[in-house]
């Protein structure tokens, strides 16, 4: 590129913005941090203590989000590639009826899946009527494995959409020369096809792990409540809903998210070395 | 494997909408579960246009949307201009930090604006959280998503364009209108309609950061799950999907023309 666009004053036209990000995003994150470092008599490290007791809840949100992010890489991968060698008319309508649940309020549609799964739900009821007996060992809500399928419920079209949209890159001509020059079909997938898909890959599992591991409604309502997670705590830390209210030990609890967050965003960028060239951009 | 792959998108998709099949049949349900269903009626529609709590919600709702989506798409586009002409580590910053209310959890988000609304509020005893807070919170996480949809329009303009209006003796705000604008139009309307639709579906931010005022449409959905679920929500799920649909219908059926040119 030659001369870049510059219009007017360019410290006039970012003005607003800096201004805007340093009030509202900047300062707030420096209040959690110095929050989280602080109590009423000043300086302390009780709040990352207090956290470090939530050890197991801590653990159990990771691995959820875990279980959720591989689950839907696994689900979304098969659906990106079929949609991305269909005909331009098909990934539009696809795309469409990827998109279109997320237009129903969330919290209703969490509350439909505990319609379907709860013991008198509708999957359970089906089963009865189909088999004319009852599953008593069949339990499909208030464990974690209803809290992951939740999850990956509403996050699953967050993996198939960047996943999609890096493999329609990938050009027809480029498949039609590997297999020109004697590669198979999962030649042509391993060597070709899933190689070029990791920038979707990445931003696919940063765009479900992000949301899944902060969740707080989802553990509850699948979950009965009695698996805290995170979210759960943060959000009692602050709204005070089980009684105590104490920023400090929220504030804590949030940074430690945000680093753990930072951590696993720069270890994925070591894997995906192309992302900062092919311009990310998949929303 | 054709087939396979075909019955497979098909498994999906069912997965996808089981949850919305239930809600849809469940609004017609004219007894009060949510889980059996009694028989048909329309009872839930006819009591959802007399809840004053909710129609006022999604008024409220509209409101924050709309006024959010276009402050921040100004912002957010004035930025994008400015950070298009940055050069080396400048715009690298400036770009990290768009992109921390995008990176960030949405309860992280939540919580530290929260803090700082809380701290500055405690300073003036009478004031409390509500429209004005509300707004802040949702034009803050609105702008990185215009920044970001509009930059690579930008990106991909010739800059010659808009010197050769100059040259031509152009007025530099009105080429700036009448040349750069039109170029970048796209990104703008993708970044407003973006911006419109996270701040009408958002939950989270709206939770920490509303008070008790000043509801919007998921905070009232939210109170009304605590208590015995009530089939309204469904027969709103429902209206709201109905009206996404047709309009997605109808935008989808006005383009295809345009939309199958290849790049």
């Amino acid at each position: 590129m030659n001369k870049g666009l510059a219009i007017g004053n360019n410290k006039v036209n970012l003005l607003p913005f800096s201004g805007w990000m340093v009030v509202f995003v900047l300062v707030p994150i420096a209040l959690v941090v110095y929050y989280a470092f602080t109590d009423v008599d000043g300086f302390t490290l009780e709040n990352l203590k207090w956290v470090g007791t939530y050890g197991k809840t801590l653990w159990l949100s990771v691995v959820l989000a875990f279980y959720a992010t591989a689950i839907c890489l696994l689900l979304a991968y098969p659906i990106a590639y079929s949609m991305s060698r269909a005909s331009a008319r098909v990934q539009r309508n696809a795309t469409l009826i990827i998109m279109l649940p997320m237009w129903m309020n969330f919290l209703v549609r969490t509350y439909a899946w505990m319609t379907l799964l709860e013991d008198t739900g509708l999957i359970n009821s089906a089963l009865r009527a189909i088999f004319g007996m009852d599953f008593p060992g069949l339990r499909l809500i208030n464990n974690h494995g209803a809290i992951v399928l939740g999850m990956v419920y509403n996050y699953l079209p967050y993996m198939i959409l960047p996943i999609y949209t890096s493999m329609t890159k990938i050009g027809t001509s480029l498949i039609e020369a590997a297999r020109d020059l004697g590669a198979n079909g999962a030649q042509v997938l391993g060597r070709v096809i899933l190689p070029l898909s990791v920038p979707g890959i990445i931003s696919g599992i940063t765009m479900v792990f992000i949301p899944s591991i902060s969740t707080f409604i989802i553990s509850k309502i699948l979950g009965g409540g009695k698996d805290y997670l995170i979210g759960d705590l943060i959000e009692d830390y602050f709204l005070g809903n089980s009684g105590v209210v104490n920023y400090n030990i929220g504030a804590a609890l949030s940074l430690t998210i945000m680093v753990m967050i930072l951590a696993a965003t720069f270890i994925m960028n070591h894997f995906d070395k192309d992302a900062s060239t092919s311009g990310g951009g998949v929303i | 494997m054709k087939k396979l792959l075909k019955v497979y998108n098909v498994l999906i998709g069912l997965f996808l909408y089981a949850p919305i099949f239930v809600i849809v049949f469940f609004s017609f349900n004219s007894g009060s579960s949510r889980a059996s269903f009694e028989g048909f009626s329309l009872q839930w529609y006819a009591e959802l246009f007399e809840d004053q709590l909710i129609l006022k919600s999604l008024y409220y709702s509209v409101i924050i949307a709309v006024l959010s989506a276009l402050i921040a798409t100004v912002i957010g586009t004035l930025a994008a201009i400015g950070i298009n002409a940055l050069k080396g580590w400048k715009k690298s910053a400036y770009l990290a930090v768009n992109n921390i209310p995008v990176v960030n959890p949405d309860i992280v988000t939540a919580i530290s604006m929260m803090i700082l609304f809380v701290f500055v509020l405690g300073k003036f005893n009478s004031m409390e959280m509500g429209f004005g807070t509300l707004l802040i919170a949702h034009i803050t996480f609105n702008i990185p998503y215009v920044v970001l949809s509009v930059l690579p329009k930008l990106r991909g303009m010739d800059p010659n364009i808009y010197y050769a209006a100059l040259d031509l003796g152009c007025p530099p705000l009105k080429s700036f209108v009448k040349v750069v604008i039109p170029q970048i139009m796209p990104g703008i309307i993708s970044g407003l309609i973006m911006a419109f639709t996270l701040s009408l579906d958002d939950f989270v931010i709206s939770y920490f950061n509303s008070g008790s005022t000043f509801q919007t449409l998921p905070i009232t959905i939210y109170s009304m799950t605590k208590k015995p679920y009530n089939l309204k929500l469904n027969a709103l799920s429902t209206i709201l999907f109905a009206v996404v649909l047709a309009l997605m219908l109808i935008v989808n059926l006005k383009k295809p023309k345009k939309a199958e040119r290849k790049p």
